[in-house]
């Protein structure tokens, strides 16, 4: 393990020179994993899905509306344990700038269809009493210092119109991918107003959000169901919740390439800057090679020590660089609207990823010193001067 | 005394592979800076390029966008009696009342679906749209279940070619023509009689816009007043075509600039202790020069300069790699959903003289910061100790 010293002892030669390419290795991995957490938070959606809920939206784009009296009829599908269903309110909430989702849903059966937002027995009950009431997620209830009885005015754009509802639960979401940020009310509440004032877009939901009871059969029964209302006026679109929160991603899918595009890009500096340090330090160390090789050291041993001291910068750099993006994402994630990434937080995977980049550019840098010490010959090696 | 520049610059040249390395770095950095504010700019260029300057549009107060909006019939007729509104050739106030919805089809690139705009328009809109003009087939008939697709629409997604068919809002559509639009929005957008969409989708009481042409672009304030005076006509909001378009990409435009911005700064730190190394092991490597240099009666200063220089022009030709590097990317054009509207909308990337300016100060700001300490470091060196170094 002598080789190990060796390696340590001539990074430390160097010292200014290591702690540089360190730093810049350091910062490089850190913004990759920022970018990589941007690009993950986009599939946020996707990764908190539940592979026994189907989502029925209509054929068209999601932004149309489908009759109320659709629920009845996918409640009868061989198959279908519970529907429920929501409808995008949005409105303005203080100002544009406050972006959280704000959604119609049906108070009785809404929170049986997504276990996974977990509300206080007696909230629950309170919530749906009463027709102007809402349930907040802790983090936007966090966010704006919400609590239980509060008031919260929203000026509708879609539906247009002043609305007042009253905070009456707030719910917890069941574990860290899923969405802490959204306002839940009555559609009963919206639907009687549109009766009153736009009397013809009353009596449409915007998509029916199904549990089954086998996840198997979840293409089947999506084909039945959009079989009961083709070639009606609102034919309808069925599938897993994976795949209407994919096809979300998919319309950013232009960005998302270019994001990723970046991150290699980043690894791509990464590999220069180290790559030129090791040029720089095996050009000044050939004669130190080419003594080794008459003092009866192989080729093996060059080359572990050159790629041991590239891999040994190269993971340093990336410890420090994975050791820093922690507080970085956080950083951000506390600075940017609760509503536009709802879920921001580093993945392990990220993390691997970042750590194999910088083994990955550790080795690789190291191939033309490499090739240089080994392909010399010890004469020639001799006679370089500094 | 000066060190002359030619020394500075032939400098680069003796440690060719270090050199490449350090300027490959500073491109690659400069190259994603220009290439995501040439991306913003490539979007707002788009959609304000779409708006005329004597041009006003209307939706509904509280609306975003067309999309969610609707303007009454009977509210349409009071506007168009409004006396700032310009008047056409026929007699007719340049006005179009139009309808706007969205409707799906698949890409040819990826499969996936993709929302597109449909704009149900009336023969006005094409006089207040002067960069839209046919580009193959012919006009749809008024009272048909015709439409014309924009070229971009045509490119991108199956089944939109002229004599196809598409199948929306419960009936089947005849593609009879191809229109361009100066890379305007309306090349992502499809074009039919807005009497037969409004059918089609159910909303004969309401249009989602009105457009019209204002006599003259500064009777925009007269405009507003006659409408506030109007009890009837308070539930409308009315702005500048450009400033309504310029709104509908301010988000995506925003994010992609600070988002880009933030992370090219954050790894240029990379670039520039790749330039940082280079230069120290350059002082290094030729500290007896420097002792001779100095012997010969330059003084500290002149050395900083030199090294600083150095430096300045390894950064100085990464910056013209990239740019060339980013300048190539203005043959892409990039489609995706504009997160105001919710349809497609292609952009390309745009160079302006303002983002080659703003690349050429951040790299000269990455070879100065880079430089510098090595620089510092040369010109404080002992003459004798450097001349000794050997």
């Amino acid at each position: 393990m002598r080789i190990l010293k060796l390696i340590f002892r001539n990074v430390s030669r160097h010292k200014l020179r290591s702690a540089l390419t360190i730093l810049g290795i350091a910062m490089a991995v850190m913004f990759f994993g920022v970018l990589r957490t941007v690009v993950d938070a986009w599939y946020a959606g996707v990764d908190a899905s539940a592979n026994n809920r189907l989502i029925t939206r209509h054929a068209v784009s999601f932004i149309f509306p489908l009759p109320y009296s659709y629920r009845d009829q996918i409640a009868r599908v061989p198959g279908v344990s519970r529907v429920t269903f929501a409808s995008w309110f949005q409105g303005v909430y203080i100002d544009q700038n406050q972006f959280f989702a704000r959604m119609a849903v049906d108070a009785e059966t809404f929170f049986d269809g997504y276990p996974e937002f977990k509300v206080e027995p007696d909230q629950l009950a309170a919530f749906k009493k009463e027709r102007n009431a809402c349930i907040l997620g802790e983090k936007t209830a966090r966010d704006y210092k919400l609590k239980i009885g509060d008031v919260m005015p929203v000026e509708g754009d879609i539906y247009p119109g002043k609305y007042e509802f009253v905070v009456r639960g707030i719910y917890k979401p069941r574990d860290e991918r899923i969405d802490a940020t959204q306002m839940l009310f009555h559609w009963q509440y919206i639907d009687e107003r549109l009766r009153q004032e736009q009397p013809d877009r009353a009596g449409n939901v915007g998509w029916y959000i199904i549990t089954i009871n086998e996840p198997g059969k979840a293409a089947q029964i999506s084909q039945t169901i959009d079989a009961l209302f083709a070639n009606s006026r609102a034919e309808t679109k069925s599938e897993t919740e994976a795949a209407f929160q994919q096809s979300f991603v998919s319309m950013s899918g232009a960005i998302i390439t270019a994001m990723n595009f970046v991150s290699y890009v980043i690894i791509g500096v990464i590999l220069l800057v180290l790559a030129n340090t090791m040029v720089m330090t095996a050009r000044e160390r050939i004669r130190e090679y080419a003594v080794l090789k008459t003092l009866g050291f192989t080729t093996v041993h060059i080359v572990g020590l050159i790629a041991g001291e590239s891999l040994c910068i190269s993971l340093l750099g990336g410890a420090i660089g994975i050791g820093l993006s922690f507080p970085m994402v956080g950083a951000i994630g506390a600075n940017i609207p609760s509503g536009w990434f709802p879920i921001f937080d580093l993945k392990p995977m990220t993390l691997v990823f970042s750590g194999l980049s910088a083994l990955v550019v550790g080795i690789v840098a190291a191939l033309f010193p490499v090739w240089r010490a080994t392909s010399m010959k010890i004469v020639d090696g001799l006679r370089q001067i500094g | 005394m000066r060190i002359p520049l030619t020394y500075s610059i032939r400098n680069m040249f003796t440690r060719k592979l270090t050199a490449a390395l350090t300027v490959l770095g500073i491109a690659l950095v400069v190259f994603v800076f220009s290439a995501v504010l040439m991306l913003a700019y490539g979007i707002e260029k788009t959609l304000v390029a779409t708006g005329s300057d004597d041009n006003v549009l209307m939706i509904r107060k509280g609306s975003e966008n067309e999309l969610s909006s609707g303007i009454e019939r009977d509210l349409a007729n009071t506007i168009r009696a409004l006396p700032q509104i310009a008047v056409g050739a026929d007699g007719k106030p340049v006005l179009s009342t139009e309808v706007v919805v969205i409707i799906n089809l698949q890409k040819i690139s990826t499969n996936d679906m993709g929302n597109v705009t449909v704009r149900g328009v009336t023969p006005q809109a094409f006089q207040l749209r002067p960069s839209v003009h046919l580009s193959g087939g012919r006009m749809f008939a008024s009272g048909s279940r015709e439409v014309i697709v924009g070229s971009n629409i045509s490119k991108r997604f199956r089944g939109a070619q002229i004599g196809q068919t598409m199948k929306f809002g419960g009936d089947v559509w005849t593609i009879v023509g191809t229109f361009d639009a100066n890379g305007t929005g309306f090349e992502s957008e499809v074009w039919g009689d807005v009497d037969q969409l409004m059918q089609a989708f159910n909303r004969l009481s309401a249009f989602s816009s009105i457009t019209l042409k204002l006599k003259d672009k500064n009777e925009f304030d007269a405009l507003k007043t006659s409408m506030e005076a109007d009890n009837r006509l308070q539930t409308i909001r009315i702005e500048r075509e450009k400033e309504y378009y310029e709104r509908q990409s301010r988000f995506m435009a925003i994010f992609i600039r600070v988002l880009g911005i933030f992370i090219t700064v954050g790894f240029s730190i990379g670039a520039i202790v790749g330039a940082v190394i280079t230069m120290y092991a350059a002082v290094a490597n030729r500290t007896v020069e420097i002792g001779t240099l100095r012997a010969l009666g330059f003084q500290r200063s002149n050395v900083l300069v030199t090294f600083l220089l150095e430096s300045i022009f390894l950064s100085l030709a990464g910056w013209g790699v990239g740019l060339i590097l980013a300048s190539g990317l203005q043959f892409f054009t990039i489609s995706t959903v504009n997160w105001g509207t919710f349809a497609e909308l292609a952009f390309s990337f745009s160079l302006s003289p303002e983002i080659v300016v703003l690349s050429l100060i951040f790299s000269l700001v990455m070879g100065i910061v880079g430089g510098f300490f090595p620089a510092v470091r040369a010109a404080r060196l002992n003459i004798l100790t450097a001349l000794r170094a050997a």
